[in-house]
């Protein structure tokens, strides 16, 4: 080494510069996919509507589908509509749609799927969900990973009013109430909004100092008050008196979770069929069937359903789907 | 007479006769290592962009089943530091660890490919990223001290340091250029921060002296420093000193997530600019880490520190004033940005002198290693004071802290040592 002078140590070095620019150009060239948009069904742009009927709204290769509800592996019809999240009720749906690779905005949809509004939000799309009457909208984000180092994620959730256009852009700013008492800390980490019939209370998750709780939030009160522990994406039945949610095994969400049920009137928690570990906020089809995404080992999505009462068993519904919801 | 070099680097043997010489900027080998520095930041901050997007929307994963092992993983770095800061000072391999440390993270780059959807693979990757950083740290601080004489030291850590954020500053860039060339395609963005992180362990090999001329150090046949003789730089005075000063100014840090979250609180920021505040910081650092150094070599290393801190303890008060506005927050942001760039190499570079050649690197990865333990005490207090009273009355209690660690450091670091035998806890 010490006999190389300083010419040929450069020399070197650009060498390495160009075999390993030439390794990294010819990994990106094998690795490049070609543009994803074109949907497989047949044909893109076919009318996808949100109007109420026997149909199942899901996403398909990022845009948004929908499929017979008693056919769910006959053909499906694709949008142009390209959505990492959707969700719909009464007419109204909600979007999380890619404004660049990197940025997000919550699209409001009509029954046309035509945007009514948007609003910019920051992180990464993780849950959408639109109340019964399809006035209130929320959904969740990621933020974070600020730096490699330091595992620094945390959620947004956010609520619009879209009769009133008033927007709530993170459920920080309401009053926490846990086990009676006032509560406050930074770590407060909100996700998985489902709303009441009333449009203005919800059920949502709350995670603060390595536990998550069940919430039950007033959005005129702005304010939010705990209800039982380890319940996360909770996911209210069309009657109200269940809450569907993902329960982490043992409490650690590290174990993965389990798709359960909780009767609000007896807080008796039942476990559904699905043994394999569910990260979703699941959606009521009826009042008693639940659809939710898993994911093959690749990270492909499909939409499967599964009894909410404990028992059948789990059923694969749409294959190469996620996000599945209800058209009400 | 350590400490005279600290707060008083010109009552120093006067650089023995040396002129002055203003272009004379930095040793080779600081240059050499800068450089390794800067590529490998472009490395590590090319994943560091993309990596939420490929855990998020790639894997679907979620990713806050990633916090569970953060104490863990700080616990073993710190382990890993220090041994490997010893096993540099007694093999004479510094080159060696730092170039260990620095492949570590290439190949964990390549880990992220191999490790597909598993979560616990995905965090043994980032832990192995992670210990290859703690490892490499100390031994390059070590060489930078041991490259440069005393009294231009705050200069080269000053530009080593710029140096490195500029490799900061174009990792995101280039981690955008590679995802639009080739789609969403995170893989070719780890490749490629392999190869670039790989091309810095080449310019290392090939350009970082182990042994710089002039190296004041022992020669080939002193014997290897011992166990026992690292133990004895912690009975040493003035490195018992330092190490304490580093532990306090530690506790003084509430980190960066705090001091984000309530200025975007407080000026009640669109959520979607948040990222912007690390970015008006890392630049105030990039411009501030030169023109301090400089300034530390002249006016003396302790007073920028002091500044520094002074600057913390200014952007703490900041965040509990009552002033709003744009003028505020980019005033809170160079201010933040100027701590970096007052403390970061600038403490380091106090240190080098404190600690003898033989056990330099093991004293920095000390310093380093009390830092960041400190550090996370400080904000789980932090985290606690604003659960318990709110985030205005916690930035109150921090300022406070700031002051109260700034009298003690300039205590510790500046005072005649004889004054202060028995008053050190041990």
């Amino acid at each position: 080494m010490t006999a190389m002078s300083t010419r040929t140590k450069l020399g070197v070095v650009a060498v390495s510069a160009v075999l390993l620019g030439t390794v990294a150009a010819g990994y990106a060239a094998t690795a490049a996919q070609p543009d994803r948009t074109p949907p497989p069904a047949a044909g893109a742009d076919q009318a996808v509507t949100l109007t109420s009927g026997p149909r199942l709204l899901a996403i398909t290769d990022r845009h948004v589908s929908s499929v017979a509800a008693a056919d769910p592996t006959g053909p499906r019809t694709v949008s142009g509509l390209e959505c990492l999240r959707v969700y719909a009720a009464a007419g109204t749906g909600v979007c999380l749609k890619p404004e660049t690779p990197w940025t997000y905005q919550v699209v409001v949809l009509d029954a046309a799927l035509r945007p009514t509004r948007s609003v910019p939000v920051p992180g990464l799309p993780n849950r959408a969900r639109v109340s019964s009457s399809g006035r209130m909208v929320s959904w969740t984000t990621f933020v974070g990973g600020d730096s490699y180092t330091t595992s620094g994620f945390s959620t947004r959730t956010g609520i619009l009013d879209t009769a009133t256009g008033a927007t709530v852009m993170s459920l920080e700013e309401f009053a926490v109430t846990r086990d009676g008492r006032a509560y406050r800390s930074p770590d407060v980490n909100y996700w998985g909004v489902t709303f009441t019939a009333d449009d203005n209370r919800f059920y949502a998750t709350m995670s603060t100092n390595g536990k998550r709780y069940l919430v039950r939030g007033d959005v005129a009160a702005r304010g939010v008050e705990t209800v039982r522990e380890n319940v996360e994406c909770p996911s209210l039945s069309p009657d109200g008196t269940r809450i569907a949610f993902k329960e982490a095994i043992d409490a650690d969400p590290a174990k993965g979770w389990r798709l359960s049920v909780l009767e609000l009137a007896t807080m008796r928690v039942t476990a559904t069929a699905e043994t394999a570990s569910v990260d979703d906020q699941a959606a009521w089809l009826d009042a008693g069937t639940l659809a939710y995404t898993l994911r093959q080992s690749d990270g492909r999505p499909d939409v499967w359903t599964v009894p909410a009462d404990g028992s059948g068993r789990p059923r694969l519904v749409l294959p190469g789907a996620e996000s599945p919801s209800p058209l009400t | 007479m350590y400490l005279s070099t600290v707060s008083r680097p010109d009552a120093d043997p006067p650089s023995s006769g040396r002129p002055r010489r203003g272009l004379a900027l930095v040793s080779g080998n600081v240059v050499a290592l800068g450089t390794v520095s800067l590529i490998t930041d472009v490395s590590a901050e090319m994943v560091t962009a993309v990596l939420p997007l490929y855990l998020v929307l790639g894997l679907q994963l979620s990713p806050l089943a990633f916090g569970v092992l953060d104490g863990v993983h700080t616990g073993a770095s710190a382990l890993l530091r220090v041994v490997g800061g010893f096993a540099a000072d007694r093999f004479r391999r510094r080159k060696l660890v730092a170039g260990v440390g620095y492949a570590l993270s290439a190949v964990a780059k390549l880990g992220l490919l191999l490790a597909g959807r598993s979560v616990p693979a995905i965090g043994a990757v980032i832990a192995v990223d992670r210990l290859g950083k703690g490892l490499r740290s100390a031994p390059r601080d070590a060489l930078i001290t041991l490259s440069t004489p005393p009294e231009a030291l705050g200069r080269a850590f000053g530009v080593h340091r710029a140096m490195d954020s500029v490799g900061a500053f174009l990792g995101p860039l280039a981690a955008f250029a590679v995802l639009l060339a080739v789609g969403q395609s995170y893989d070719a963005v780890f490749v490629t921060s392999f190869c670039v992180a790989a091309l810095a362990v080449v310019v290392l090999v090939l350009f970082v002296r182990e042994r710089p001329s002039g190296e004041p150090t022992d020669g080939p046949h002193d014997p290897k420093v011992s166990v026992r003789e690292a133990l004895g730089l912690l009975r040493s005075r003035p490195a018992r000193r330092l190490l304490l000063a580093a532990a306090l100014l530690g506790l003084a840090t509430i980190g960066d997530g705090f001091v984000y979250l309530l200025l975007q609180r407080r000026e009640d920021l669109g959520l979607r600019w948040f990222p912007l505040l690390a970015v008006g910081t890392s630049l105030a650092y990039l411009v501030l880490a030169a023109p301090l150094g400089v300034l530390a070599d002249r006016i003396g290393r302790l007073p920028v520190v002091v500044g520094g801190y002074a600057a913390l303890g200014a952007t703490y008060l900041l965040l509990a004033g009552p002033v709003h506005g744009w003028p505020v927050l980019a005033l809170t942001l160079v201010l933040y940005g100027t701590f970096y760039a007052a403390t970061d190499g600038v403490l380091i570079a106090l240190a080098g002198p404190l600690l003898p050649p033989r056990l330099r690197t093991t004293g920095i990865a000390l310093v380093q290693t009390g830092q960041a333990l400190a550090y996370l005490v400080s904000s789980v207090l932090f985290g606690l004071t604003w659960q318990a009273w709110g985030p205005d009355t916690a930035i109150r209690v921090a300022a406070l802290a700031v002051g109260g660690v700034l009298v003690v450091t300039v205590l510790l670091l500046a005072s005649p040592p004889r004054l202060f035998t028995r008053k050190v806890p041990r």
